[in-house]
């Protein structure tokens, strides 16, 4: 009886996880599709074309510049948030719990609200409208994202490792390089790849902060639904999806899978 | 070396509190606006429209919440005997929680949309005769579409967070019911529930809080009117007239209000229940 709700259970899994996608996909390779044909009449490139294969095309220019966003967003949020953690990490001091509420309250509270808040005096300081504008307020919760990884990779962590480099007369750089890097390296990825995509699925944040200026993917991603090119949307939407896919792969592989719960 | 990470979290989301609470108190004084008011929270609170959004949105995040805390639940007792000897299905559960909201939004557009495939699927199996006699599923009144990106999405986060503690201490706890001859549904209630409460609470906040105060998904998958309240916000933000601004500001500011609220009460709520000896 276990066995054949096992199975059921998997296969309604597997095709309620698998069912969106099968409709982008046919919809990003389809030339022709009216209604009410179940397939398309003429399959074909064009969207696909039209995303990668018009040199100095919108969706090209917006791809590249969400992932220079996420990317750096990411750097930042890892460099800032390595030491962070570190210390939350390894050792017991007062005032632990305030800063944890002080880091979990920008991963609850929506982004809409920060991001109105700040437009103003980011307007003020020449920031709205800027790549370093955009980033600075993904960082606002993708910083504390890191943190938190972080936090959970040293309270595993060994510091013994270092002592014994240390007496062995290893200087500080080299411990750090040789020895505490390479220990949380699946966890620095780990950091690194939830800060990308938080930062990539950024829509509103950016577009109030970004002020039209900054296009990332989902804000043309949204354009082109208000146009109806559906198959070009779907396209960009598959496009959109492909770092989540290889953020879920890298932690299945490193980590069982366990610790990318909680990307939002 | 905490202090590079706190000043920046600081900095930009107190700063940005902060400063949206000062507008929308009318506190701007680079245009000569330095006296302190509360009319624009007044305005917002009493606008009709801002109590159907209001209810609007807590229908929707709470309804999303309570059925993907239910499918999840039941989800987590199957896959617990599943998933690990299926690593297929165990890898295809989790592809939900990294995806982009927004693609998954497009998704249901592209399926139940008037013109989308499931309509399409209706006429080819003779059920309706034309797009228009097909319901509206997607910007309709119910909140369908929302609905379901929601829970397609949270389903597979609370899931794992409830599956993390059944394999970590459920499993022995059930056996032991048995050998004491409780039935399934003693087992459930007495064992099961107890066991996963705590993580499929906090789970479920954190659902609650996202779909609260999310964007995207109703921008696209909502009703004209009433809107959701974080596009209610974002449309009085973005209004041509500016003194919409700080009224936009204060509904921003009322959403994470309540989800400040929603997440100390049921803090409270629980360690209050715990310390009266309930079993939750």
């Amino acid at each position: 009886m276990r066995s054949s709700h096992g199975t059921i259970a998997s296969a309604a899994v597997i095709t309620a996880v698998v069912l969106p996608f099968v409709g982008l996909m046919l919809w990003s390779f389809s030339n022709r599709w009216f209604y009410p044909d179940l397939w398309p009449q003429q399959w074909g490139l064009r969207a696909w074309d039209y995303v990668f294969g018009t040199a100095g095309s919108q969706i090209l220019t917006a791809l590249i510049q969400s992932l220079l966003v996420a990317s750096v967003t990411a750097v930042i949020s890892v460099i800032i948030g390595v030491p962070a953690g570190r210390v939350l990490g390894l050792y017991e001091f007062r005032g632990k719990n305030l800063i944890s509420v002080v880091l979990i309250l920008p991963v609850i509270v929506p982004p809409l609200c920060v991001a109105m808040g700040l437009h103003l005096w980011f307007i003020k300081m020449g920031l709205a409208g800027t790549f370093l504008g955009v980033v600075l307020v993904h960082l606002t919760f993708c910083l504390p994202y890191s943190v938190f990884v972080m936090w959970g990779v040293f309270s595993n962590y060994n510091p013994d490792y270092e002592d014994q480099a240390r007496s062995l007369g290893a200087s500080s750089s080299k411990i750090i390089l040789r020895i505490m890097l390479p220990m949380t390296f699946p966890g620095i990825v780990v950091a690194g790849l939830f800060s990308f995509l938080l930062s990539w699925s950024q829509y509103l944040s950016t577009l109030i902060i970004g002020g039209g200026r900054i296009t990332t993917l989902p804000i043309i991603l949204f354009a082109l639904m208000g146009s109806g090119d559906r198959p070009v949307a779907a396209a960009v939407s598959l496009v959109f999806v492909v770092p989540a896919f290889f953020a879920l792969l890298f932690s299945a592989r490193y980590l069982g899978g366990r610790s990318i719960t909680g990307v939002r | 070396m905490v202090t590079p990470a706190l000043a920046v979290v600081t900095a930009l989301f107190g700063g940005g509190l902060v400063l949206g609470l000062a507008q929308s108190l009318g506190f701007v004084p680079a245009v000569g606006m330095d006296s302190l008011t509360v009319t624009h929270f007044t305005n917002v609170l009493g606008d009709p429209d801002f109590i159907d959004s209001l209810l609007l949105t807590l229908y929707i995040s709470g309804t999303s919440t309570a059925v993907a805390a239910v499918i999840s639940t039941a989800m987590a007792l199957i896959l617990v005997f599943v998933a690990q000897k299926n690593r297929l299905v165990h890898f295809v559960f989790q592809i939900p929680l990294t995806v982009p909201h927004l693609v998954i939004a497009v998704a249901v557009v592209f399926m139940l949309a008037p013109t989308g495939l499931v309509s399409r699927m209706a006429i080819k199996l003779g059920i309706i005769d034309s797009s228009a006699s097909f319901p509206l599923l997607i910007n309709d009144r119910c909140g369908i579409g929302i609905l379901l990106t929601y829970v397609w999405k949270e389903i597979p986060f609370i899931t794992l967070m409830i599956l993390a503690v059944l394999r970590r201490s459920g499993m022995q706890l059930l056996d032991v019911g048995r050998t004491l001859k409780a039935n399934s549904w003693q087992r459930f209630r007495y064992i099961t529930l107890p066991t996963i409460f705590p993580s499929l609470g906090a789970a479920c906040l954190i659902v609650f809080a996202y779909t609260f105060g999310a964007f995207e998904v109703p921008f696209l998958l909502g009703q004209t009117y009433p809107m959701m309240l974080p596009v209610w916000a974002y449309k009085n933000y973005s209004d041509v007239d500016l003194l919409a601004r700080p009224e936009g500001i204060a509904a921003g500011l009322v959403i994470a209000g309540v989800v400040i609220a929603a997440i100390a009460i049921s803090q409270a709520l629980t360690q209050a229940a715990r310390r009266r000896g309930v079993v939750l």
